[in-house]
Formats: C-alpha cells, sequence, structure tokens
C-alpha cells in the first residue's frame, strides 16, 4: 500500500482541526476497495440468511438453498411472527432488559461515585472483587444459584407472602444486575477518576453533600460512558439465554432467545422459517446499534487533541 | 464480552438535550413501571396444597413439552373434550421441547404445574424415588383395568406404586418405502442375515441400504437396544440399563461386533447428518431402509409419499431369542408431589386414562398409537395400524435406552461413547470398558 | 475491563483513588454522607457477593461432593474423587481441554490480528470510516445461538451453501459439522467472524489513545509506516494489549454458544463449558462432577485475571 499522509495534528490549546480535503490517491481508492471487499465479506452470512428468510420453503425443498429465486415472500416472516409469538417475547425480553438496565447504571455508578471520588480503604481490591466476577462463566454460578433461589422460595414467610424469586422475573432481573455490575463500575470508576475535582470542590464549598455531588454534579458528566454503556448492556442482556433458561419455569414468562426454540418444531425444522425468525429477533439489537452507534464505536475512544 | 471504555470527557458523543438527566429520569419511571409488571406478573400463589384438596372440577395447570402445532392442538382438543364432559379448566403451560426436558430437575423441584407431561421407564421411577412426583395409584384403581400388563409395569415406581398415566406410544422399527421394495424386488428380512444380504444388493444398485443419523447424539440407541433385545434377550437388556449387568462384559461385545456388521450398510458420515435429513433421504429414494420410532412419518409428505411408507419389524438375530420384544416408548403425564389443585389434578388424570381422551388426542395428532386397550383404531392409517399390531403382539416392551437407564449415564456416557464406536468401530472394546468405569461411578447409589 | 489511565494528558498528575477522603480539599465529611457513601458502595457489594461470589465459592465447594441437585440433604462428601475420575475415565475432557486451547491460539493468532489490522487501517481520517467499522462490528451485537444457526446455513451437509457451491465445481460434499477433524475449524471461523469485530473495536479505542507526537516524531525521522507501527505504535498499546488478551483468553475459556446450538458439543466440538452443562443442567444430574469442571476452568481463568489485575495495579502506579 502506498504512503498514505497523516494529517497534522492540532497542539494542544488549538482549535480542533477541520477535515481537510483529500487528494483521492491511488492509495486512497485501494484502501476503500480493500474495505468494502471486507465489508461485504462480512455482511455476507447475514445477507444469505436474509435471502434465505425469503424464500418459500416449497421452492428451496425442491431447488436447494443454493439457487437463484423463483419467487420472494414474506411469508415466512408473517409465519414466524405468529408462530413464535415474538412480540410476545419482546416484551417479555424488554421487562427483563430494561429494569436490569437502569438498575445496573444506578449501582454500578454508586459504586464508582465512592470509589473515584473519595477514598475507601481497599477501594482497588473491591474493584478487583467487582471485575473479577465478571469474568466468570456462566456455568459456575447456576446450580447454586437456582438452589439459593428454590430455598428462599421454600421459607414459610417467603410463601405466606408470596415473595417468591424463582420463575419471577425479579429473579432474572437480579442476576443480571449483579452479573454485570462489576464491569460498568470499573468503567465508570476509570471515567469518575478523570473528572476535574475543581467541580466538586466547587460544591463542597457550597456545602453540598455526597448525594448532591453525585446526583447534580458527577452523573451529569458521565453520559458519555452511560450512553456506552447503556448500548453494550442492552445487547448483552437481550442476548443472554441462561439465566432465563434455569431460572424461570414458565414457557411464556422467557425471554425472546427463547422464542426462537418455538419455531424449531421437535420433528420438523424449516430453516427458511427459522432464518425469518432469526431476523427478527436481531432486530431490536440491530437498531439499538445502529441508532447509538457512536457510542459503541465511535464514543469509546479518547480525542485526538488530548495529550 | 468485556470492552474497555476509555473515557473522553472532552468529546461529548451525544448532544446535551438529548441524553439528559429528563430522559435518565424517564427511564426510570419506565423501569419502576417494568418492575411494578414484572412483580405483578411474577409471583404465583402460595403453594402447598395436599393431593386431595382442591377443586375436582376447578382449574388445574398442566405443563407441556408438545410446543409443536400438531400436539399442541391435540392437547387443546382434549381439553375442550374434557371439559365439556363435565371436566373444569386446564391452564396450559408450554415450554419447548428440548427445554422442558432440561430443564425437568429445576422444573419438579420448583413450583411444578399439577399434571406435567413425561415418559415412562427408569426416567419416571427416577423421579418417583426422590420424591419429586405425586403417587396416583389411586387413579390407577379406576383405569388400570383399561391397559395392559406391560404398560402397567412402564407406570409403576420402584416401591409398587404407580406414577405414571400414559397416553400413547409409538414403536420403533425398519422403516422403507414399499414403492422400492416392489419395483427391484426385494422382500423384508426377517433374520439380521437377510437384512444384510438384502443391504449388499440395495448398495450394487446404488442404493444405501440403512440411512443412519447420530448428530444429535440419541439415535443411534435404537440399534443398539434391539441388537441387544435380539442377541442377549430383553432381561439382560434392562438390567444392563439398571446398571446391574457389566458392559464390557463378553454378551455386550457381541452386540457391538454384530453391530460393525450393520455398520457396514449404514449410511456414511452419520455424526453430520440429523435423523431428519436421513428420513429425507429415504423419502428421495437415495436411501432403501431405516430403523427409526414412527414419527418418521412426518418428514414424508402427507398424500402419495406418506401412504408408500411402511415397516418391518426388527428382524431375528439369535432365533432361541426371537423377535417378541418391541422398543415402543410411551409418553404420558404424571402429578406434582404438591399440586395446587390436587383434587383436580386427579380428575383430569382420570379422564386423560380414558378411551375418550386418546381418541380424541390421536384424531388430531395422528403419529401415535393410542394404548388404551378400547382405544377406537378404525381411524389409524395404514401406518398407525401397523404399529398398533406391532405393539399389541409384544411380550415386552422396552422404552428406548435414554428413557430405561439412568440420565447422566445415557446422556454423558452413552452417547459419546457410541458415537465413538460409529467413527471407530475397531475400537469397541476400550469404549465398553470405559462405558463400564463410568457406570460403576454413576449408578452407584 | 477499562485501560486504566492511558489518555491522560502527560505533564498531569495521574489521578489515582485518593487514600483517604479529598485530600484536597479540608472538608470533613458529615454522617450523613459517610452513611449515603456507605450504602452506595455497600448496597452493590453486598448484591455482587451474594449473587455472584457466594455461589461461585458454593460450586468449588460442591465440586468435592457427590450430588444429584434434588434436596440439598442428599450432599455427600467424596473428597477428590471428582477430578480423579475426570482426569482418568471421563473420555472428552482432556479433548475438551486441547479444543479450548487451539480456540485460544486461533483466536490469538488469526481474527486478534486482522482485528488490529483493520483498526489500524481504519484509524485515520476516511469516508465511510464509520461504515465499515460499524460492518465489521455487526456481528458482535447477535446473539451467539443465531450466529450458530446463520453458519449452519452454511455449513450443512445436504443443504448448506459451501457444499451446495462446492457441488458446483464437482466437489463431493465435505462433512463439515460431523467431521470431527473439521468441525472444530468450521466453527472457528464462525467465532472469529464475531471477534475480528470486537478485537478491531478493542484496537480503535487503544489507537486513538496513541500520544500523535510520536507518531510525528518518527515520521520526521524517516521511519516507514510499518517502522512506525512496530516501534512506536505497538508498543504504546502495550495497555490495550493486555486486555485484548485477557478477553482472548477468558472469550477462548467460556466460549460454549455456538458449539452447543450445532450438536451439543460432540464429536470434536467438546469444550469445558459444554462440559459442565452437560453435567449439571438437563436430566444428567452430577452436580459435584460439572462443579469440578467449573472449578478447573475457573482456575485457570483465575490464573490470567490476577496476570491482568496485577498490570492494572502496575499501571495505575505509573
Amino acid at each position: 500500500m502506498t504512503a498514505v499522509q497523516t494529517p497534522p495534528q492540532a497542539g494542544p490549546g488549538t482549535a480542533p482541526v477541520r477535515r481537510r480535503r483529500r487528494p483521492v490517491t491511488r492509495g486512497r481508492i485501494l484502501l476503500h476497495a480493500f474495505l468494502v471487499i471486507t465489508s461485504l465479506v462480512f455482511l455476507f452470512p447475514l445477507l444469505y440468511a436474509v435471502y434465505t428468510s425469503l424464500r418459500p420453503y416449497a421452492e428451496t425443498a425442491k431447488y436447494g438453498y443454493f439457487s437463484l429465486p423463483r419467487s420472494l415472500t414474506f411469508a415466512n416472516y408473517t409465519h414466524a411472527w405468529q408462530q413464535s409469538r415474538v412480540l410476545h417475547f419482546l416484551v417479555n425480553t424488554l421487562i427483563i432488559v430494561v429494569p436490569s438496565l437502569v438498575l445496573i447504571l444506578l449501582l454500578s455508578s454508586f459504586v464508582a461515585f465512592g470509589l473515584a471520588r473519595f477514598g475507601v480503604r481497599g477501594g482497588k481490591w473491591l474493584l478487583i472483587m467487582f471485575t473479577a466476577g465478571n469474568l466468570l462463566p456462566q456455568q459456575i454460578l447456576i446450580t447454586p444459584l437456582y438452589q439459593a433461589y428454590r430455598v428462599w422460595d421454600d421459607q414459610n414467610w417467603v410463601v405466606a407472602h408470596g415473595a417468591f424469586i424463582y420463575d419471577t422475573y425479579w429473579g432474572v432481573i437480579a442476576i443480571h444486575v449483579a452479573f454485570q455490575i462489576g464491569f460498568c463500575a470499573f468503567v465508570l470508576t476509570n471515567y469518575m477518576q478523570t473528572l476535574p475535582h475543581e467541580l466538586t470542590e466547587a460544591a463542597l464549598v457550597d456545602g453540598a453533600g455526597a448525594w448532591r455531588q453525585y446526583w447534580s454534579i458527577t452523573m451529569p458528566l458521565c453520559r458519555p460512558p452511560l450512553a456506552a454503556l447503556a448500548a453494550l448492556e442492552f445487547t448483552w442482556i437481550y442476548n443472554d439465554f441462561l439465566w432465563a433458561l434455569v431460572l424461570m419455569n414458565t414457557g411464556d414468562k422467557r425471554p425472546i432467545t427463547s422464542a426462537l426454540n418455538n419455531l424449531r418444531g421437535e420433528f420438523f425444522t424449516d430453516n427458511n422459517l427459522l432464518a425469518a425468525g432469526s431476523v427478527i429477533i436481531v432486530l431490536p439489537t440491530v437498531l439499538v446499534f445502529v441508532l447509538l452507534q457512536k457510542q459503541f464505536v465511535g464514543g469509546l475512544t479518547l480525542g485526538a487533541n488530548k495529550g | 464480552m468485556r470492552k474497555p471504555m476509555l473515557p473522553n470527557p472532552d468529546e461529548p458523543v451525544l448532544p446535551a438535550a438529548v441524553f439528559n438527566r429528563r430522559l435518565f429520569l424517564g427511564a426510570g419511571a419506565v423501569a419502576l413501571g417494568s418492575i411494578g409488571l414484572a412483580a405483578c406478573g411474577g409471583s404465583s400463589s402460595s403453594g402447598g396444597g395436599s393431593s386431595s384438596s382442591g377443586n375436582a372440577t376447578g382449574t388445574v395447570t398442566f405443563g407441556s413439552n408438545a410446543s409443536d402445532d400438531v400436539p399442541k392442538k391435540a392437547f387443546q382438543a382434549t381439553f375442550a373434550a374434557y371439559k365439556s364432559s363435565g371436566g373444569g379448566d386446564v391452564k396450559v403451560n408450554t415450554v419447548d421441547h428440548n427445554t422442558f426436558q432440561e430443564q425437568i430437575n429445576n422444573y419438579l423441584q420448583g413450583r411444578p404445574d399439577d399434571v406435567f407431561t413425561w415418559f415412562a421407564g427408569y426416567r419416571m421411577r427416577f423421579f418417583a424415588k426422590k420424591g419429586l412426583v405425586g403417587d396416583v395409584s389411586d387413579v390407577w384403581q379406576k383405569i388400570g383395568g383399561n391397559f395392559t400388563d406391560a404398560i402397567k409395569t412402564a407406570s409403576t415406581g420402584e416401591d409398587g406404586k404407580q406414577y405414571f398415566v400414559p397416553l400413547y406410544n409409538y414403536p420403533w422399527a425398519v422403516h422403507y418405502r414399499k414403492s422400492v421394495f416392489e419395483a427391484n424386488g426385494y422382500q423384508p428380512p426377517t433374520t439380521l442375515d437377510e437384512m444384510v444380504t438384502l443391504g449388499q444388493q440395495m448398495k450394487k444398485k446404488g442404493l444405501a441400504p440403512l440411512a443412519f443419523a447420530d448428530k444429535d447424539g440419541w439415535p443411534a440407541m435404537g440399534t443398539f437396544d434391539y441388537l441387544n433385545m435380539r442377541i442377549n434377550g430383553y432381561d439382560f437388556h434392562i438390567n444392563l440399563m439398571g446398571g446391574k449387568e457389566a458392559w464390557d462384559s463378553p454378551k455386550v461385545a457381541t452386540v457391538f461386533d454384530t453391530w460393525k456388521r450393520l455398520l457396514e450398510i449404514s449410511q456414511p458420515n452419520s455424526l453430520g447428518r440429523t435423523w431428519q435429513e436421513a428420513a429425507q433421504t429415504v423419502a428421495q429414494k437415495k436411501a432403501g431402509m431405516y430403523l427409526l420410532g414412527t414419527f418418521v412419518g412426518q418428514q414424508f409428505a402427507e398424500g402419495a409419499e406418506r401412504d408408500d411408507l411402511t415397516f418391518f419389524p426388527f428382524p431375528v438375530v439369535d432365533s432361541s431369542v426371537g423377535a417378541d420384544a418391541v422398543e415402543a416408548p410411551i409418553d404420558g403425564f404424571m402429578m406434582a408431589k404438591r399440586p395446587q389443585n390436587g383434587a383436580g389434578a386427579k380428575h383430569l388424570l382420570e379422564y386423560l386414562g380414558s378411551a375418550e381422551a386418546e381418541n380424541t388426542y390421536l384424531a388430531t395428532d395422528s403419529n401415535d398409537v393410542a394404548v388404551h386397550k378400547a382405544a377406537d383404531t378404525s381411524k389409524y392409517n395404514a401406518l398407525q395400524k401397523q404399529a398398533s399390531a406391532l405393539i399389541a403382539g409384544a411380550k415386552s416392551i422396552s422404552q428406548f435406552l435414554d428413557r430405561d437407564a439412568d440420565p447422566t449415564f445415557a446422556s454423558t456416557v452413552a452417547i459419546p461413547a457410541f458415537q465413538s464406536f460409529i467413527k471407530n468401530p475397531a475400537d469397541a472394546a476400550s469404549i465398553a470398558k470405559n462405558m463400564e468405569a463410568q457406570k460403576k461411578s454413576i449408578y452407584q447409589s | 475491563m477499562a485501560v486504566s489511565t492511558t489518555g491522560v494528558p502527560t505533564g498531569a498528575p495521574a489521578p489515582d483513588v485518593p487514600k483517604r477522603g479529598g485530600k484536597r480539599s479540608a472538608h470533613r465529611w458529615t454522617r450523613r454522607d459517610k452513611f449515603v457513601l456507605a450504602l452506595m458502595i455497600g448496597v452493590p457489594t453486598l448484591i455482587s457477593v451474594a449473587l455472584v461470589w457466594v455461589p461461585a465459592l458454593s460450586s468449588v465447594a460442591l465440586s468435592f461432593t457427590r450430588w444429584d441437585g434434588i434436596g440439598l440433604d442428599s450432599i455427600k462428601w467424596i473428597g477428590l474423587r471428582n477430578y480423579r475420575e475426570i482426569f482418568t475415565i471421563y473420555p472428552p475432557f482432556y479433548p475438551a481441554l486441547w479444543h479450548n486451547l487451539i480456540w485460544l491460539l486461533f483466536f490469538l493468532l488469526i481474527p486478534t490480528p486482522i482485528g488490529l489490522f483493520l483498526a489500524v487501517l481504519l484509524d485515520r481520517e476516511l469516508r465511510f470510516t464509520r461504515v465499515y467499522q460499524s460492518v465489521i462490528f455487526l456481528p458482535v451485537v447477535l446473539s451467539l445461538a443465531i450466529v450458530g444457526f446463520i453458519w449452519q446455513l452454511m455449513y450443512s451437509t445436504d443443504q448448506g451453501l459451501i457444499n451446495a457451491v462446492l457441488d458446483k465445481f464437482g466437489v463431493a460434499p465435505i462433512d463439515w459439522l460431523g467431521n470431527p477433524n473439521l468441525n472444530l475449524w468450521a466453527v472457528l471461523i464462525a467465532a472469529s467472524w464475531r471477534h475480528v469485530g470486537y478485537m478491531m473495536i478493542l484496537y480503535l479505542a487503544g489507537l486513538k489513545s496513541v500520544d500523535p507526537a510520536l507518531k510525528e516524531a518518527a515520521a520526521i525521522d524517516g521511519a516507514s509506516d510499518w517502522q512506525t507501527f512496530r516501534y512506536v505504535v505497538f508498543p504504546a498499546l502495550r495497555p490495550i494489549n493486555i486486555v485484548v488478551l485477557v478477553i482472548t483468553v477468558i472469550e477462548s475459556l467460556r466460549a460454549f454458544d455456538l458449539v452447543y446450538v450445532i450438536n451439543g458439543g460432540r464429536n470434536g466440538l467438546e469444550l469445558l463449558s459444554v462440559l459442565v452443562t452437560q453435567n449439571i443442567i438437563g436430566e444428567a444430574s452430577r452436580i459435584g462432577y460439572g462443579s469440578a469442571i467449573a472449578t478447573i476452568m475457573l482456575v485457570i481463568s483465575t490464573v490470567f485475571i490476577v496476570i491482568y489485575t496485577l498490570n492494572i495495579f502496575r499501571e495505575e502506579r505509573r
């Protein structure tokens, strides 16, 4: 690849560089060509699945999946939508995801605030404990967790008040929150450490207590990581299936990751139908990704004019 | 799935107006609303009724693994008939087939539905022994006369009490297309030698003799079961399943040796093929015979193709043993240990054990055959009639390896062992030895 | 996991977690403040300990028992027997270890460098760079069950795309998923499809934190692109490399969904996480046995977690 010019960097204190019109060198064209091809290669499996989902089953049974389309149809989508009851399960998923997300961000920002802005002895170890907890494989937790839920549910006062946690959304939300707090706490702690102390000092002089400092001053400054974390956590919680598999009993309450199973017959599997179902199920995450793309991708970076 | 976050306070990523405190609070309100919704939808009513309390015609909860369209509708019809014959409402909790089975341990220890679908055999006795399911012997007092002894034995726990009410069963047999046999002048073989010879003939014609698929791990168990029963007899087979015989014994070695002969006429690459794909090769006339349960019919198009499907029983291997054992798994129902509505559950089970229930169910789901002595067989299709006759003539009925053996053994030992054997038949001896070592570890009480 | 203090402007004092409260101000914390802070830190800690650490340590304890998961009173202490059996008579164990190792090496040698390469390409002012990044990152937001399904459409012996294309060239169908010598590689390609985007994003973030003045200085000194990368940029990526290493290791150890969806994790696709699942979820109920395998996974993970945290400490002290 021919050498590519690097743009002049702004020194500290100067205004940010405006994007210059770049000469269309041969190097650039090659670069773009390479990237376009790479992108297509990456998109291909997904596009193929979408293609499969648009073809009627009779046609692919006859001509095979790798064939030119004689007709395209949305029938698989309507069928998948109805048979897998996607909307119902999507609502289930949202009932799990949204509270989990809010609680995770809230609680992890609490920890981050406490650790970053105020000295806590052993704060580093606490942070390590949180982070390490997130690196554990889910299978290690699952059986004791289930048994803990079951034992709780057996207690007399729990039965008397109906405060069950097994087979409830609350039970699944709880483990999601506990599991994901670690990562978010770590990220937010690091971020809050970089916030200038002058702001909080000014607030202190004004007599603001800890909560005011947290809610009114620090949190509004944390929008970038909060947004990025919200986007990421949405995807991760949405795509999880193990917690709900083990901690729920009622088929109807399980989240959307179970919906795909409803399309998989015990005896008969229609790949076109499954493809349509899969596309429907990934749409929310893709949507969140597209809308918050800057947070996923661009927002996680340091500005070039730092340093 | 962790990603590093490099904070950048200097580069705001969202215009401030979009993600501000109001939005956060708004999300919080949504969250609280969802939490409220979760709390409402979450807890069920307090549990713990004894099995005789409750209203016989009140609501009964029913846990179902019938997530497929056809069985789901069949159950709906059955419960509608139950209601119109004086029963109560049945609230169905459908979980997809695989998940239901995967979660059964947790399901039973949690708060299971009053009545739920399950299978006969060791798989049932295992839970009965653990005290996780309810005793339905009093229901059997009323319905016992309608079933053969073999069925009753399969429904009985180790303590002599009944824990299971059957609904239907289906046999495993060697399926083939009539037209293919007729066109080539083949006769259904009655002995294993005849089947091997037939297989060689088919090979010459370019027809895969025995369709074979074991990607999911369990289909190969059918072959093992039948070979074991035909060579060593039903009792030895059941004892082997129960952990009372050794896997590295010469008797089992004979079974593996005989299986090697069958492997020579079986489809290659079976570990990458699902049974549905194998069935389709039979439908497409690319393979001649297929040992599977009669549910294989679902892979054949309705009409001429499915009518062309028939089967012959697994052939005799040792004439002194004969072929009077049939592998015919029974599906049915069990009751929770502490159902919410015990009286209702038993009332429902009594109905489900009746000919009327079986007729209603099978009218919609025609892939199986009834177990009730007085069930209406007039509407059976040809395959069902054959299946019914086969089971009726059987002296002993086995339930399939993963229902007759300890579940841990079946899934963690038998499946990988059979797959290893299929890949390397010459390793049979060392595979069997390892199976025995693991069996000892699993079956000790 | 985050890169700790990279990107802090040079010359500014590195911020750290103050050892004692507010050492820059003379403020004294009110009792109320202390209470609020205690709650803010204490409640999440309690939740994390109760729902994550207690179960994790319980699993370790359970690995020394024999238990079928039904009723707490049937737990029987048997010492190291589970471990002995796993290491001696459990056929899938060594293949699983080996496959996890292959998984790790494959990830380190192929998708990770590709991700770095793409990140370097995209870390410049380029039109459509966002589009390229999004497309390559897209597989990361898909659930692995769906990734498994999509790739089975490609790999299926009778109905898959790859064999159909090969058929047009007269090549006999290859049993991608059923042949134990091939299927792990087939799955690794599907997994890499996802891993590349993940690595690319990490490296993009890391590259943005490299001080551009360093690159300028190298360019002025006459270094070529490759030399600049090798001697200036790559060493500066050390913090992000640690993160990448740890993530890759953890992902390789935890790999589960893809193989489970394809064939339940058998016949060449055995992995440690699958073995755990096979023993504790489903009708098999060898909780002690499964917990022992899980503990082995935990021990292996701990080694890398320790490496990572030690490194973070060292970073912060710099």
